[in-house]
């Protein structure tokens, strides 16, 4: 056990706890919260695993924005605050089949690796990632752009009701239920 | 290094992952399980990169790098459709959803206590 095996052992245990309190907890915010936590230890690992770029893009995009999005998605689902019950089915078939997965892959990796030791490569600094990414992955690269602005396109579409849909019917509102609603609109 | 530490660290997090996405009954809570299995995957990889030979050098780090995209891509989408099924239906419960009728915003085909508290939530 080398330092290096210890950090990475703590942070996986920082990693995987806080991966069960994310898929535990009662409280939404709080889920929110622990994803932090394990995203800061993976990033943590990607770090020891020489892997610099990545780890700042993971701190940038998941630490940053995509749990600030969930965040700001159970504001404006108007989550409770508290506490809430209802926020597991009743699962032994979801622990049966998530447990078999893990433990299946684990046991899987283990056996494939033993207690073996390799020698950590050149650190992955933005120069050697960009220098494969524009040189050996420019078509990825290229497509996963394209990618991301149908994202964008997609998420406006859907988030905007007024796109897309027919023209009203002749009818007019009747009941007052659908009066107020297109009041609110 | 021994690569089985971060390698079993990844397969438990996936299988949290798919435990949480089969158990959690609210979406945004599904949507961070999804993130969980994500993220393992993009630990296997890193680690890949440092166990396996490969022809070209970081290819593992530079799949990690397009996998963050496909998330970050994956959940802007993924959380356009919750805040709309919110507004459709007043509530994010995915064992709710009503998979049989044909999607619509029609606010006569919405129960009445449903579309009230809609309209009340969108002033």
């Amino acid at each position: 056990m080398t330092g290096v095996d210890v950090l990475l052992l703590a942070l996986g245990v920082v990693a995987v706890g806080a991966g069960v309190l994310v898929v535990s907890t009662r409280h939404l915010v709080r889920a929110g919260l622990y994803l932090v936590v394990c995203l800061g230890a993976l990033a943590g690992m990607f770090l020891v695993l020489t892997a610099e770029l990545v780890t700042w893009v993971q701190v940038l995009i998941y630490v940053g924005a995509v749990v600030v999005l969930l965040l700001f998605a159970v504001m404006l689902t108007r989550a409770p605050i508290g506490a809430s019950d209802d926020l597991d089915r009743p699962g032994w078939p979801a622990a049966l089949i998530g447990g078999g997965v893990g433990l299946g892959l684990a046991a899987l990796l283990v056996d494939a690796y033993r207690w073996t030791t390799v020698e950590l490569p050149e650190a992955g600094t933005a120069e050697r990632i960009g220098e494969q990414v524009f040189g050996a992955w420019v078509l990825p690269f290229e497509l996963l752009s394209v990618l991301l602005l149908a994202a964008l396109v997609g998420a406006i579409v859907l988030s905007r009701p007024d796109i897309g849909r027919r023209p009203p019917e002749s009818h007019p509102p009747t009941d007052s239920v659908d009066g107020e609603r297109r009041a609110a609109r | 290094m021994r690569p089985v530490i971060p390698y079993v660290t990844a397969a438990l997090l996936f299988g949290l992952g798919v435990y949480g996405v089969l158990r959690r009954r609210n979406a945004v809570l599904v949507l961070m399980a999804v993130e969980l299995m994500l993220n393992s995957v993009n630990l296997i990889l890193v680690t890949a990169d440092t166990t396996a030979k490969a022809m070209l050098p970081h290819g593992g780090q530079v799949f990690a790098l397009f996998v963050i995209v496909l998330a970050a891509a994956e959940i802007g989408v993924g959380l356009a459709i919750v805040l709309q099924l919110y507004r459709m239906r007043a509530s994010v419960a995915v064992d709710e959803v009503p998979l049989a009728e044909r999607p619509t915003d029609d606010p006569a085909q919405v129960p009445a206590g449903v579309a009230a508290d809609a309209a009340r939530g969108e002033r």
